[in-house]
């Protein structure tokens, strides 16, 4: 399960990518390409196979001014989800 | 009409030679020989146009596309445009040495098609010997490499109670995905309609073990189904609508809304050697064609499903009840319903012999 001291890496063959076309993001995976929102977008930037689910908390926080717990809870949900789709891995 | 959205998606068919000769293969009767075929610039041409319309990901596929001596050129070329490439490959083809090949062109993902999770019966699909036993190796080589992996597994009548040994096999090839899909009935797959169409309950079998796999296998391994049309209460929403996220270009350079869209008689076949992708993608009469909802007859028009299902498929419409403009006969509204339930009826006890794919083999 991920928690705030895993750390995070895109598996081979997914990535984030922006379409210059329709100007969205998308997520490439095996055969699928998934929309990313525009906050999937902020969280998925910080995500480089060093920092810690921790680290990307505090950076977004800043960023928004907002509170950790509430982010917190959104990030690890987004998180999960694509682990469980195997587009992340814990490192 | 307003203009499309972008494609999505490219499936780029670089040949259609193959060793094997699966009888379900969704190539068209007609084969196109190789000197039809695209050369290397011409290929690198659509698939530059493709990634500036807005296709996020490229198909090669074939035939068997590793047939190509170019397919890590077109890669590289691929990858450099910022398209997402995936090969569709029998295996048969692959060795270290080309793996690594493509792997450095930047492959992002291999798909790896399998007839059967037990050899004698898989060789005789493909009628060739040995030809399991050398997909086993390819997966291996692309496991060790590390390219994410889908296994593809078409089934039907003859192989489908062994649908739990192919998911068990694709776990120990730790394959990525899984796709189990039911044979669908055009061109060579039609011509063998009553060797592969599977009973109900044969059907219903296989949905209930892929729906346990998957509580089984979440997060771990994910399964792509493709059920049958055939006993399905309305049609496949094919291609997610005509024209409206995918393209599909022949080796010789047609440039097709669906794989089977050859057949549509009395419309001209766009070619990229005369036109631009983009050119075709909107202008082009076979995509105008069926577009939308506005060609649809009844009883599609007036149904709150046009939008979910756009009538169903054009190809299976016109191979079945000889009208690409007719309601999908799939579809138990449809006018032509009977000819889906009469192929069941009719289905032989006994399997007859397959009626293999290859150059000149599709005169009944
Ligand atoms: S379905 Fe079989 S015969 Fe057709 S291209 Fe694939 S491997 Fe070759
Ligand atoms: S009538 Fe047409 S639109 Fe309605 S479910 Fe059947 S095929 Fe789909």
């Amino acid at each position: 399960m991920i928690s705030e001291n895993s750390i995070l890496r895109f598996a081979r063959g997914t990535r984030l990518q922006h379409d210059r076309v329709r100007d969205v993001w998308f997520i490439q995976a095996p055969e699928r390409a998934f929309h990313a929102d525009p906050i999937a977008v902020e969280v998925l930037q910080l995500i480089d196979g060093t920092r810690n689910v921790g680290g990307i908390l505090d950076l977004l926080c800043q960023k928004f001014a907002a509170p950790r717990d509430i982010i917190a809870q959104d990030v690890l949900t987004l998180l999960r989800d694509l682990a469980t789709k195997q587009v992340l891995q814990a490192i | 009409m307003s203009a499309p959205p972008p494609p999505m998606s490219l499936l780029a068919e670089l040949t259609h030679r193959c060793p094997l000769q699966c009888p379900y293969c969704s190539n068209p009767l007609q084969l196109e020989p190789r000197p039809q075929e695209l050369d290397t610039e011409d290929w690198k041409r659509v698939l530059s146009e493709a990634a500036e319309m807005g296709v996020l990901q490229v198909h090669f596929s074939g035939g068997e596309p590793m047939a190509r001596p170019d397919l890590p050129e077109l890669v590289a070329h691929a990858a450099k445009a910022g398209l997402y490439s995936n090969l569709i490959t029998s295996g048969m083809l692959l060795n270290a040495k080309n793996l690594q090949e493509l792997a450095d062109a930047g492959l992002d993902h291999i798909q790896l098609s399998f007839q059967d999770a037990e050899a004698e019966s898989a060789d005789h699909i493909a009628h060739m010997t040995g030809a399991h036993a050398k997909k086993l190796e390819a997966a291996q080589l692309i496991k060790t490499e590390g390219l994410p992996l889908t296994l593809n597994f078409v089934i039907h009548r003859q192989n489908c109670e062994r649908v739990p040994a192919m998911l068990a096999l694709a776990e120990q090839l730790g394959a990525r995905r899984v796709e189990i899909a039911h044979t669908q009935y055009y061109g060579w797959g039609l011509l063998n309609r009553n060797a592969l169409l599977p009973s109900r309950a044969q059907v219903e079998e296989t949905e209930k073990v892929v729906a346990e796999a998957r509580v089984r296998l979440s997060g771990r391994m994910s399964i792509d189904f493709v059920t049958p049309d055939y006993y399905a209460d309305r049609p496949k929403p094919c291609m997610g609508g005509w024209g409206q996220r995918f393209l599909n270009v022949s080796p010789a350079g047609k440039v097709l809304p669906c794989h089977a869209a050859e057949s549509i008689p009395g419309v001209q076949m766009p070619s990229v050697a005369e036109e631009s992708l983009a050119n075709i993608w909107e202008n082009a009469p076979l995509f105008r064609l069926f577009r939308g909802t506005d060609w649809m007859p009844e009883p599609c028009q007036s149904c709150a499903f046009k939008e979910d299902d756009w009538g169903g498929c054009r190809c299976q419409a016109l191979a079945l009840a000889g009208d690409a403009t007719a309601t999908d006969p799939v579809c138990h509204r449809a006018p032509g319903h009977d000819l889906i339930t009469q192929a069941i009826t009719e289905r032989p006890e006994t399997p007859p012999p397959f009626h293999y794919r290859r150059y000149g083999n599709a005169k009944v």
